[in-house]
């Protein structure tokens, strides 16, 4: 069985598993770095970590073409990472210094770059769902064949807006992908709390919008639904929605008590569900990887976030000049 | 037995209207429901129904009359038992009556005042237009200039515009670029702001701007502030219009001035045109801006007639006030609808030998405060006038800043004509009180030069 593996195929999976791991480590990394940063007072305000969700913007980042679209909400860093913005502009914005994305001006919730096609980065639940069926607006327009990924947590699923979008994408056959990153909880509010059907991806019935759930604990799976969902939207059949169940280990953001879950619950998901833990016991059984590759990237990402925690620090601070500038085009 | 029948009223803000069509003709039986004749407002043609049942006895309006006034006699009707051919006397109205009879206390200003310039220069040729027309000749011209311009509302294509004002657009157009939305403001302001992000220009028209409360998130926390936050990676390129403020009778919530809100965002240009020439100008102005253009219209000032310049492509930009008439004794700064008292108020007070001087904002964010300035310099006394709420209008705003920067030349108070601080009441006679005045803005003028 195991020299069947060298085919073309197994290549492609070889290959595919490894950046899967790399990328999903990468924003593993970086987010404990911004925590460890956030409690020394080098990151200010809010900050909301996606450490246990890596898997989901990973593997829906390999369903993704040039040109295609992103937005997303505050829990933003792990988007801006796996779509290929670079480490050291996000965590020098998290720093609030002049080398950051927005200059500063933006901070952990708003961050954008319009090369990556990464549109933010917004700080109030829900309202990047319309501007994301807007960005797809924009493509159906130009009738490009480009797709938009709008993410949103169950928490914003249950704002109005969510439904007059989700009314307007499938009248106007949007290509847009709705990615509803189930973590379970809204904020500190269980989702049986706040949520009266437990099957948010059926929530687009009422509007003829298809949607299934998929497990976001694995990258795989993640993959295979965003490429069926983009291959949907390409074909100019409307807008999808992806509900994607993960988990996030961390508090809502870094003034979390975590009171309302208990500590066994998430040791439980960390145990038992990790998604980079999954890909890595994977490569090596499946011998993808050895030992001594997996090290090495290890190593590599540990340098890559030593180095913008570094850049980070010694990023300047913003002159005093760009209080100013960037209020009118 | 005969009796009248009156011109109806058919929208809000109606005072006159066109008699387009009889459907039927004297002697011909009507029974109640009929439709027996299409009048034209300024709004759409709609057909008009007879109430009672009898026999037309008398055209008195023919078809095709234009400015028939609401409550002027336009037939008679005889009863059935009433012989048709009872020799019925011409009702001795006239259908051109003057203003009294109407429900405005205001004449349209045609052109600039007191031997002032229009901004044009006087070689420019002109042409009488209304203000709902100017802005659809400016989104017209806007849009076959740059195919990124696209037009965004509730009824803005196939309805032709709930004032009127996109009318035409679509036949031009095309369902492409004339959109009818849903009537969910927040969610389809919310995908004109991200077609924004991505590059298109759209016009996003509000029924009323009572109704962008409901989108008003996305306007501020979004379009404004999204340049900033981006570090100058991306904005808003895109224009919030409708009409804006009190109209007729609409009540409490569909009668608010929006200016002193969105004036106070930064990231927001903010104008609110009285004139055609300028409505269109700063139209066009407004969807050429790369930023997010508030452009607060008004449903009475639809309808008013100005001359706009015969030029191919005129702007007006943005932060420059209008001099309407110059003067020495005192400065009225005001805007949009608010420039109708301001004028009136200058008449009379003209009449009175008392030199006033009136200024037209336009432009709300920037403001033009050089011309504010300069011209309290010379009269010592101002007056602002707007229909908005008192607390924190513009005219309060202006007030410090005129108290900052022209302090030593100010011999009198700054007094802010404003809207009542009270929601909009129903009753008419209470929405006249409601609403600031021209005698309040005389009384005003009359305190600042201790007369």
């Amino acid at each position: 069985m195991a020299a069947k593996k060298v085919t073309k195929k197994s290549t492609d999976e070889n290959h595919d598993l490894i950046k899967f791991y790399r990328d999903m480590l990468l924003i593993r990394r970086f987010e404990e770095k911004a925590g460890q940063l956030y409690g020394m007072g080098l990151i200010g305000g809010f900050c909301h970590l996606y450490i246990g969700q890596e898997a989901v913007v990973v593997g829906l980042e390999a369903a993704a073409r040039d040109g295609d679209k992103r937005i997303t909400s505050y829990r933003d860093h792990g988007h801006m990472l796996a779509c290929g913005m670079d480490p050291n502009g996000v965590m020098a914005e998290l720093t609030g210094r002049g080398g950051g994305y927005s200059k500063g001006k933006g901070g952990s919730m708003h961050m954008f770059s319009k090369e990556k096609n990464f549109y933010g980065g917004h700080g109030i639940v829900g309202a990047q769902v319309p501007l994301g069926a807007g960005l797809a607006f924009a493509d159906r327009y130009r009738e490009n064949n480009c797709v938009t990924f709008t993410y949103f947590g169950d928490g914003a699923a249950n704002q109005g807006q969510v439904y007059e979008t989700f009314n307007m994408a499938a009248l106007w056959k949007l290509p847009v992908i709705f990615v509803i990153e189930n973590n379970q909880y809204a904020m500190g509010t269980a989702q049986e709390r706040s949520t009266s059907s437990p099957e948010i991806y059926t929530r687009g019935e009422a509007f003829g919008i298809k949607g299934e759930a998929v497990d976001g604990m694995d990258v795989i799976a993640v993959k295979t639904a965003g490429d069926k969902a983009a291959d949907y939207c390409r074909a100019g059949k409307g807008p999808y929605i992806l509900e994607i169940k993960t988990y996030r280990y961390r508090g809502h953001s870094m003034s979390d008590p975590a009171k309302y879950r208990t500590r066994e619950e998430v040791q439980k998901m960390r145990a038992q569900r990790d998604p980079i833990e999954a890909v890595r016991t994977l490569l090596i059984s499946e011998k993808h990887a050895t030992d001594e590759e997996i090290k090495t990237i290890d190593k590599e990402i540990k340098e890559i976030i030593n180095a913008c925690a570094e850049y980070a620090k010694d990023s300047p601070e913003v002159s005093a000049e760009e209080l100013w500038t960037d209020i009118y085009a | 037995m005969t009796t009248e029948i009156l011109m109806p009223a058919l929208s809000p803000t109606m005072e006159e209207g066109k008699l387009a069509k009889w459907l039927v003709k004297e002697g011909d039986k009507v029974s109640a429901g009929d439709i027996i004749a299409e009048i034209e407002t300024d709004k759409a043609t709609m057909e008009f129904e007879a109430v009672d049942e009898g026999i037309l006895a008398k055209i008195i309006v023919a078809e095709g009359t234009e400015g028939v006034l609401v409550n002027s006699p336009i037939a008679m009707m005889a009863n059935e038992a009433t012989e048709s051919t009872v020799d019925l006397q011409p009702i001795e109205k006239n259908v051109q009556t003057d203003a009294s009879s109407t429900k405005t206390e205001f004449k349209s200003q045609e052109a600039p005042l007191s031997g002032i310039e229009a901004e044009w220069g006087a070689e420019i040729q002109t042409k009488t237009q209304t203000v709902r027309e100017a802005i659809r000749d400016a989104m017209a011209e806007e849009m076959r200039r740059d195919e990124t311009v696209y037009l965004m509302g509730e009824e803005v294509a196939e309805y032709q515009g709930a004032y009127k004002v996109s009318q035409g657009l679509l036949d031009e157009f095309g369902s492409k670029r004339v959109i009818d939305t849903p009537i969910t403001e927040h969610g389809f302001t919310g995908i004109a702001v991200g077609s924004a992000f991505a590059g298109l220009r759209p016009i996003v028209e509000f029924m009323t701007f009572n109704f962008s409360m409901q989108a008003i998130d996305q306007i501020v926390n979004s379009a404004a502030k999204t340049l900033y936050m981006s570090g100058g990676q991306m904005g808003a390129p895109m224009v919030f219009r409708g009409p804006n403020g009190a109209a007729a009778r609409v009540g409490a919530q569909h009668s608010q001035d929006y200016a002193a809100w969105y004036a106070h965002i930064p990231g927001l240009k903010v104008v609110q045109p009285y004139s055609a020439s300028d409505a269109k100008g700063l139209m066009k102005t407004a969807i050429r801006d790369d930023n997010p253009v508030i452009f607060l219209e008004n449903e009475i000032l639809y309808g008013k007639s100005f001359e706009v310049p015969l030029l191919e492509d005129y702007t007006v930009p943005f932060g420059k006030a209008r001099v309407w008439r110059e003067g020495t004794d005192v400065t009225i700064v005001s805007f949009g609808i608010g420039m109708q008292y301001a004028l009136e108020a200058s008449n009379q007070l003209e009449a009175e030998g008392v030199s006033v001087e009136v200024i037209d904002l336009r432009s709300l964010r920037p403001i033009d405060y050089e011309t504010i300035i300069n011209s309290i310099e010379k009269t010592n006394r101002c007056i602002t006038v707007e229909e908005g709420f008192p607390i924190g209008s513009i005219g309060n705003h202006l007030s410090a800043v005129i108290m900052e920067r022209a302090f030593d030349y100010l011999d009198a108070p700054v007094i802010n004509c404003t809207g009542k601080d009270v929601p909009m009441p129903y009753a008419a006679n209470l929405e006249k009180l409601a609403l600031t005045t021209t005698a309040e803005v005389i009384s005003a003028v009359k305190k600042v030069i201790y007369k």
